[in-house]
């Protein structure tokens, strides 16, 4: 694959080991393992869609919850109401979030809304679009959207009806889908002329970029593959909650796994992943265990790691690692 | 007559204060063309006009015959018109070849092409062994000429240079007076310098414009201009003339 010929030799035996050993586990591993490994991956997943924006694109988006609710309440609603199966609801999902994306990317684009502006009106979307579904009849108001499970679509796997290992293989190949489809970019022309609006649009468009368009395909691609995100998560857990899904504190769970891993990294939105999921699953475990669970451990927890990494590796713990491996290109 | 570039009663006005004021000029193709003038007289605001940063509020630029005046910055370069900025503003955390591999990638939609085509104009401007490098971590020297090989790497018809020799050593700035000679003589490019170092202005311009508060006071042969009381008067200086 020409996508990984920057790579080393070490890199690639690396990669190799790391996707095999993912497809073994389900061997070893139980249930509850299984279930924090597909939390990884979507995680990192999502914050790989949320990576082309920020860390490629450098348009900092505090409002992708709203994609991946979209996503996931048009899907769950399609096959609910209608019966129609998860895949043509993924396209009518991508459609819908493609849509908010646009109408968000154009005002702020167009307008000049830059930094944390842009911010504000991606989380004024996002809020909005709670609210409303907070409201509507048809995808069950506040009171929540459920998916029924039924004995007879068991192993309707063709329609996403089926046991965790349906779901772990799924998560795993969405994980590695975005991999492949963002290093594909960044050696794009689309993903050069990225990084070139990140670092300073006015030389930009003196190169002859379209800043505006540029940036659109952005927010289209990264909303796009945020609502897919949303599709799996509605038919993996059955239901669904405005304030739940559209919660601001989903879209800056979104986030700090590329963050902690690496802004603009291929491989920092996995490892970030990698890193902060199964922290967070164990610190629950853990005081579940010890009686002292209370609401907002997880976010505490997540707020004194965010502080961690920007003072140990402020560029992300990936750069770090990818040094200290060798896995620098030459 | 359609002249290569052609600017015709341009005037530009920041509320009260005319930065440009009824400026005409012609470039011929091929040609190496200055526009000096003391601080304030109006050259960065001329040459923003040109790429397409500001709208003038009256008069005309063509290019090769078509109006441009208005058009949008990437346009501008589109059209074939490039240029660096007096502050050189280089894409820091990219790689040196990444700088002018984006610039490559206007004329050469594949990466690879965009790629080759950047290492060539690299190896032009003294930047190839540099290639790998952070573009933050270069000296201002090798800045401007990443600069000018990022502009370059547009391949350019007419390319705008806005005081590219400017803190440089004399050293340096004989280097890329040898590098843009060497340039307009292989490949018919056609330069606006804007330039203070008036060694590199004598060594390279065919014809000087001279501004002085945002009106053309001079125009012609370097040597002529040189001996014109006028700019003497404005710019140069009574010493000038020893």
């Amino acid at each position: 694959m020409s996508v990984f010929a920057a790579l080393n030799g070490r890199a690639r035996w690396l990669l190799a080991l790391f996707v095999a050993s993912l497809a073994l586990a389900p061997v070893a591993a139980d249930r509850y393992i299984l279930s924090v490994l597909i939390l990884i991956f979507y995680f990192a997943y999502l914050g790989q869609a949320w990576n082309i924006m920020m860390g490629f694109a450098g348009q900092l988006s505090l409002g992708h919850s709203l994609y991946v609710g979209l996503g996931a309440y048009v899907a769950a609603a399609l096959w609910t109401k209608f019966g129609v199966g998860p895949w043509a609801g993924m396209f009518a999902g991508m459609a819908v979030a493609m849509a908010f994306g646009a109408a968000i990317g154009w005002l702020g684009f167009r307008f000049g809304i830059a930094g944390v502006y842009f911010a504000l009106l991606t989380i004024a979307f996002a809020e909005f679009t709670r609210i409303a579904f907070d409201h509507m009849d048809w995808t069950g108001r506040a009171g929540g959207l459920f998916l029924p499970v039924r004995a007879e679509q068991a192993h309707q796997w063709w329609n996403l009806r089926g046991g965790p290992l349906l779901f772990y293989y799924l998560a795993l190949a969405l994980m590695l889908g975005a991999l492949w489809l963002c290093a594909a970019l960044r050696a794009a022309r689309i993903g050069h002329y990225w990084l070139a609006v990140r670092e300073d649009e006015a030389a930009a468009r003196a190169l002859g970029i379209d800043v505006f368009a540029v940036k659109m395909k952005a927010v289209l691609i990264s909303s796009a593959m945020a609502s897919v995100g949303g599709t799996f998560y509605a038919f993996y857990y059955n239901n669904l909650f405005p304030a739940q899904i559209f919660d601001m504190s989903r879209s800056i769970e979104m986030i700090l796994a590329p963050i902690v891993g690496g802004l603009g990294t291929l491989i920092g939105p996995i490892l970030g992943a990698f890193i902060l999921t199964p922290l967070g699953e164990g610190l629950i475990a853990a005081t579940e265990e010890a009686g002292l669970s209370a609401p907002g451990t997880k976010a505490v927890f997540y707020g004194l790691a965010l502080m961690a990494i920007v003072w140990v590796a402020p560029s992300g713990v990936w750069p770090w690692l990818r040094r200290k491996l060798g896995l620098e290109t030459p | 007559m359609s002249r290569f570039l052609e600017v015709a009663h341009v005037t530009k006005r920041f509320r009260g204060l005319t930065a440009v004021d009824d400026v005409s000029f012609g470039l011929e193709k091929g040609a190496i063309y200055a526009i000096i003038g003391p601080n304030g007289a109006g050259k960065t605001t001329l040459f923003n006009l040109l790429a397409g940063v500001y709208a003038p509020d009256a008069g005309h630029i063509a290019f090769e015959g078509t109006p441009i005046a208005g058009l949008a910055p990437e346009k501008i370069c589109q059209a074939g018109i490039a240029r660096t900025f007096q502050i050189v503003r280089p894409f820091p955390g990219l790689s040196v070849l990444e700088n002018a591999k984006i610039g490559a990638l206007l004329r050469h939609r594949d990466p690879a092409d965009a790629e080759q085509a950047a290492g060539e104009t690299l190896r032009r401007l003294d930047l190839w062994d540099k290639r790998r490098q952070l573009a933050a971590s270069l000296t201002l020297p090798d800045r401007k000429r990443l600069e000018m090989a990022r502009a370059l790497a547009t391949e350019p018809k007419l390319l705008l240079l806005d005081e590219v020799m400017a803190g440089l050593r004399p050293t340096e700035t004989d280097r890329i007076v040898a590098i843009l000679k060497a340039l307009a003589a292989e490949s018919g490019l056609t330069v606006l310098l804007i330039e203070h170092v008036m060694r590199a202005v004598m060594a390279l311009a065919e014809r000087i414009l001279v501004l002085h508060h945002g009106a053309a006071i001079a125009e012609g042969e370097p040597t002529a201009v040189v001996r014109d009381p006028l700019v003497l008067e404005c710019y140069l200086g009574a010493e000038a003339l020893e």
